[in-house]
C-alpha cells in the first residue's frame, strides 16, 4: 500500500465508523438517520452561509490542532492549548484597547505579537518545569488552564470590562485592529459572516509547520527529541530546550486562535468565548495524524458537525446536536483504537503494516 | 527425540521455515546455528507449540504429534528456555518454579513438597539453586539456572534452549556447559540456539545448520570446523579472525586520567580511570558487562553530565572535561553507541534523516538561507554514500530505520561516524547482534580507520572480538582498569581471571 494511502486509510474508517454507528444511535431514538445526515451535511455545506460558518468553525481548530501536532511530534502532549488561547485572546484584546489610537500598520503586527508572545509564553511554562525540574507537562498544562480562565475572567471583570455592561467582555479594540472579513474580498459573500483573513492565516501556518518541522534544522531537533530523546542526545542535541521550543512554538500557534477571535470576529475579549477549541484540538491532531495537510482535513470536518450539528437541533425531532458530541466521541475512539489494531497486527506477525 | 519434518511457516510474504527437517537423537546436545532471521527460533518455536506450522509434521519419540500450545509440548515433555527469562522478581525460586504448576489443592499450595522436590533436582544436576532465595538475589547465570529447573520440575525430557549464552561471562559459559553436559549423562536431551560458533564446537554432538529459512547443513560435530560452518551459515567463505597490520602508532590523541563517573547515590560506577589512545592504534576494554564500560565511552562522548564526572579528558593535548557531545563531535569524536537504538538511531526516521543525526545542523547538511534550512540534495548525497560504501542493505534512503536488520542498522551508524574522518572513534559492542558476514565487514573498516591514524577505543563483550582487534588490550573491573595485557599473547583463561576478579 502506498504511504498516502496507509495514511488515509485508518482515519477514513474512522470516520465512516463513527457515522454509522452514530446512525444506529439515531434509529435507535426515533429518527432516520439519513434525514438528519443531510441536514448535518446540508447545512454545513450550504453556500454562502454553511460553508462561511464552517470555515470560520474550522479556523481556531486548525490553530489548535497544530499546537497539539508541534508538541506531540517533539514527544509532548499539550493539554493547554486551551489556557494558552485564552491568555492570548486577552493579550491581544488587552493590546488593540492599549494602543487603540494607532493606525492599522502599527496596530495589527502589536496584536498578532501580542497573540503570538502570550501563547508562546503561556505554553513556555510547562515546557520549562518539565524540561528543568521533570515534572509532567499533561499535569501541568491542565492546572495552567485553569489559572489562565481565571486569571482573564477577573482582568476582564475588574479592570477592563465597560462600566454598566452585563456582559463579561472587554472594550472594545481599536479599529486599526481589526482584519478584513473574506466578505470584502469575495463577491457574493456577505461581510455579516465572521469568517476573516485569519482563516488565510491558519492555512499558511500550516504551511509554516511543515517547512518549520520538516525542513528546517530546529524541526528536525524538535522530531528528533520526540522519536528518540536518548538518541537526539547523542547526536549533540540538547533535549531541554527542544522542550521548551516546542512548547512555546506550541502555544504561540494556540494564541493565534485570539487573532481570529478578538481581531476578525467580536474586535473585543469575551470571556469563555472558546468552544472547547484548545481540547478539540487534541483530536484533530490525532485524527489528522499529526499531520498539517491531515489537520486542516481534521478541523474541516470538525467544523462541518459542530456547525451541521445547531441545524440538526433546530429541524429534527428527537435528536439534538449533542449528536455531534457522539459523532466526536465515537471518531476519536476509533482512532485511539488504531493503535490498538496495529498492536494487534504487530502481534501476529504483520510487522511490514507498521512501518 | 524430536523430529521435525517438512515444516514450513510463512509470516506475511516472509517464508520463515522452508521445508525445515531436522532431527533430534535421544540423549545429545544438538545445535541449531544460522546468522539472525535464519529461522532457527521459528523452528523450535514451532516445536514448542508457540507457533503452528502451515505445513509438516512433528514427530516425538517416533510418533506424530499434534502440539498446538507449549502445554501441549510440555505434556510431551519438551520444555524452552528463552533467552529473555520469564520470571517474578520478588518471589522465591520455588515459587517461581511452581508458577502455572502449582501442587496441592486449589486452597492450599503445598510449597515445602515443591520445595524439596526443587532441591533434589537442583542437586542431582549440581545446578546449587536455593529454592527459598528470592529470584531477584540471584545473579543472571542463577536465574537461568533456575529457569532450567523449571522446566526439569515439569518432566522435561527435551530442553531447548535460545541463545543461552547471550547474558553469560564467560566464566558462566563454562559452568553452564557442565551443567548440559550431566543433563546429557542423565539421558536429557537438548537443542540450543546459537550463532557462536566457538560454543556450538565445545558443546554439541550435532549440527543443523541453517539459513534464510532452509535447512543447509547437518553435520557431526567432530567433523566440522568454525570455518565450515560459518561459510554454510552465510553462504560463502568468510574470514573469522581478523587480518591486519602491525599498527603504526602515532602521538597520544586521548588522555583519560583518573576519570570518575559518580551516580546520583554517591557510587563510582567508573573509579579513577587513566589510560591513553594514540592515533593509529585500537586500544581494546575487555570486561564483564556492567563494570564501568558504558559510564567510561558515554563520559568520554560528553553524554554525562559535567557534575558527575571526576578527573580529566584530553583530545589532543587540550583538556575537554567541560565540552558537551555537540562540540566533542566537532573537535573530532565519533561515536558508535553500544545500544543502537536507544542513542545511535531514531527508528522512526528514514534514513537519510539518521545519516545526519550530529552533523544536521551545521553545513553541509544545514545549509539554507543562513543555516536554518537544512538542504534536501545535500542529505540524500551523503546518505547515499554511506549507503553505498557500507553496503547498507536495502538500498533506500527514504526506508526508516526501523525496517532494516541489526546488521543493517550498525553499518548505517558505522559509516555515519566514519564519514567524520574522526580523530578518535569510540565504538562499543560494534557486532552486537549483527550476522558473521557483517561482523567480518565491520571489523574490516574498524581497522582500516585505523590505518589512516584513527585513534580507536574498542568495548567489546565478545572476547574473541576484543583480543583479535584490539593493538592494547585492558581490562576493566568494578569501574576500575584491573590491568593491561599484549591481545597476541595473552591468554583467554588470563584475561577471564582479570575480568572477573580484578587481578
Amino acid at each position: 500500500m502506498p504511504k498516502l494511502a496507509r495514511d488515509l486509510l485508518f482515519p477514513l474508517i474512522a470516520v465512516v465508523a463513527a457515522f454509522i454507528v452514530g446512525g444506529i444511535l439515531i434509529l435507535l431514538v426515533g429518527d432516520n438517520p439519513i434525514v438528519a445526515y443531510r441536514l448535518l451535511l446540508g447545512s454545513a455545506l450550504s453556500w454562502p452561509d454553511g460553508i462561511g460558518y464552517t470555515l470560520f468553525h474550522a479556523t481556531p481548530l486548525i490553530f489548535t490542532g497544530l499546537a497539539v501536532l508541534v508538541g506531540f511530534r517533539c514527544g509532548l502532549f499539550n493539554i493547554g492549548a486551551e489556557g494558552q488561547l485564552y491568555i492570548a485572546a486577552f493579550a491581544t484584546a488587552w493590546v488593540g484597547i492599549t494602543f487603540a489610537s494607532r493606525s492599522a500598520w502599527i496596530l495589527v503586527p502589536l496584536c498578532f505579537l501580542g497573540a503570538i508572545l502570550a501563547g508562546a509564553l503561556w505554553g513556555a511554562i510547562p515546557g520549562v518545569l518539565k524540561a528543568y525540574f521533570g515534572s509532567h507537562e499533561v499535569i501541568n498544562t491542565i492546572m495552567l488552564n485553569f489559572i489562565a480562565v481565571a486569571l482573564v475572567s477577573y482582568f476582564t471583570q475588574y479592570h477592563y470590562r465597560v462600566p454598566g455592561d452585563p456582559i463579561l467582555q472587554s472594550a472594545f479594540v481599536g479599529e486599526g485592529a481589526h482584519i478584513a472579513r473574506l466578505g470584502k474580498f469575495i463577491p457574493g459573500f456577505p461581510e455579516r459572516i465572521p469568517l476573516n483573513l485569519a482563516f488565510l492565516l491558519a492555512l499558511l501556518c500550516c504551511l509554516l509547520v511543515y517547512l518549520f518541522l520538516w525542513r528546517t534544522k530546529w524541526g528536525y531537533e524538535i522530531r528528533a527529541t520526540g522519536s528518540n530523546p536518548t538518541a537526539a542526545e547523542y547526536g549533540g542535541i540538547s533535549v531541554r530546550k527542544q522542550i521548551v521550543l516546542a512548547m512555546a512554538v506550541s502555544g504561540a500557534l494556540a494564541g493565534m486562535v485570539g487573532i481570529n477571535e478578538v481581531m476578525g470576529y467580536r474586535y473585543r475579549y469575551y470571556d469563555g468565548f472558546s468552544d472547547n477549541y484548545g481540547f478539540t484540538g487534541i483530536a484533530v491532531a490525532l485524527l489528522g495524524r499529526n499531520h498539517p495537510v491531515g489537520v486542516i482535513l481534521a478541523a474541516l470536518l470538525f467544523a462541518v458537525l459542530q456547525h451541521g450539528g445547531i441545524y440538526v437541533d433546530g429541524f429534527s425531532e428527537h435528536i439534538t446536536k449533542d449528536i455531534v458530541q457522539v459523532l466526536q466521541g465515537i471518531i476519536i475512539l476509533f482512532v485511539a483504537a488504531e493503535a490498538f489494531f496495529k498492536w494487534s497486527l504487530g502481534r501476529f506477525g504483520f510487522r511490514r503494516l507498521k512501518a | 527425540m524430536l523430529e521435525l519434518r517438512q515444516i514450513t511457516k510463512r509470516f506475511g510474504a516472509v517464508l520463515a521455515n522452508d521445508q525445515v527437517d531436522i532431527v533430534v537423537k535421544p540423549g545429545t546436545i544438538h545445535a541449531i546455528v544460522g546468522e539472525n532471521g535464519a529461522g532457527k527460533s521459528t523452528a523450535m518455536r514451532i516445536a514448542y507449540g508457540f507457533y503452528t506450522a502451515d505445513s509438516g509434521q512433528i514427530l516425538v519419540d517416533g510418533q506424530v504429534r499434534e502440539i498446538n500450545s507449549p502445554h501441549d509440548a510440555i505434556a510431551l515433555g519438551i520444555g524452552m528456555v528463552h533467552q529473555h527469562f520469564m520470571l517474578v522478581e520478588d518471589m522465591t525460586v520455588a515459587e517461581n518454579i511452581v508458577l502455572g504448576a502449582e501442587p496441592g489443592s486449589a486452597l492450599s499450595l503445598d510449597l515445602k513438597s515443591a520445595a524439596a522436590q526443587i532441591r533434589q533436582l537442583s542437586e542431582e544436576f549440581k545446578l546449587a539453586v536455593n529454592p527459598n532465595e528470592p529470584v531477584e538475589h540471584l545473579s543472571v547465570g542463577q536465574q537461568q539456572r533456575v529457569e532450567l529447573l523449571k522446566a526439569l520440575y515439569r518432566h522435561a525430557r527435551l530442553l531447548i534452549l535460545d541463545e543461552p549464552t547471550a547474558v553469560l561471562t564467560p566464566l558462566e559459559v563454562e559452568e553452564f556447559f557442565a551443567i548440559l553436559r550431566r543433563m546429557r549423562e542423565q539421558g536429557k536431551t537438548v537443542i540450543i540456539i546459537t550463532h557462536k560458533l566457538s560454543e556450538v564446537l565445545a558443546i554439541s554432538d550435532e549440527v543443523t545448520v541453517m539459513r534464510d529459512g532452509k535447512v543447509v547443513g547437518r553435520v557431526q560435530t567432530k567433523d566440522t570446523n568454525a570455518a565450515e560452518l560459518a561459510r554454510m551459515m552465510v553462504g560463502r567463505e568468510v574470514l573469522l579472525r581478523v587480518d591486519k597490520p602491525e599498527p603504526q602508532v602515532g602521538a597520544a590523541q586521548l588522555e583519560v586520567r583518573n576519570l570518575s563517573v559518580v551516580a546520583a547515590d554517591g557510587s563510582k560506577r567508573l573509579n579513577g580511570v587513566t589510560f591513553e589512545v594514540r592515533s593509529g592504534e585500537i586500544v581494546g576494554i575487555a570486561g564483564v558487562e556492567g563494570n564501568g564500560q558504558t559510564e567510561l565511552m558515554e563520559a568520554l562522548a560528553g553524554l554525562v553530565d559535567v557534575s558527575r564526572i571526576r578527573g580529566e579528558t584530553i583530545l589532543g593535548g587540550k583538556n575537554i572535561n567541560s565540552v558537551g557531545a555537540r562540540l566533542r563531535r566537532e573537535l573530532g569524536i565519533a561515536h558508535i553507541p553500544e545500544d543502537r537504538h536507544r542513542r545511535g538511531l531514531l527508528l522512526d526516521f528514514t534514513l537519510a534523516e539518521n545519516s545526519i543525526l550530529g552533523v544536521h545542523y551545521r553545513p553541509p547538511i544545514a545549509a539554507l538561507a543562513g543555516g536554518v534550512f537544512l538542504d534536501e540534495g545535500a542529505i540524500q548525497r551523503r546518505a547515499n554514500e554511506i549507503i553505498e560504501q557500507f553496503d547498507v542493505r536495502p538500498r533506500n534512503a527514504a526506508l526508516p530505520a526501523r525496517a532494516l536488520s541489526g546488521g543493517n542498522q550498525q553499518k548505517l551508524i558505522i559509516g555515519r561516524e566514519y564519514r567524520l574522518n574522526p580523530k578518535v572513534l569510540l565504538v562499543s559492542q560494534p557486532t552486537r547482534g549483527v550476522d558473521i558476514g557483517a561482523i567480518e565487514f565491520i571489523h574490516r573498516q574498524l581497522v582500516s580507520l585505523r590505518d589512516a591514524g584513527c585513534a580507536i577505543l574498542l568495548v567489546s563483550a565478545e572476547l574473541e572480538e576484543v583480543t583479535s582487534l584490539s593493538d592494547r588490550l585492558l581490562i576493566i573491573h568494578e569501574g576500575r582498569i584491573a590491568g593491561e595485557v599484549d591481545p597476541k599473547v595473552a591468554t583467554l583463561e588470563e584475561i577471564g581471571l582479570l575480568m572477573t576478579r580484578g587481578h
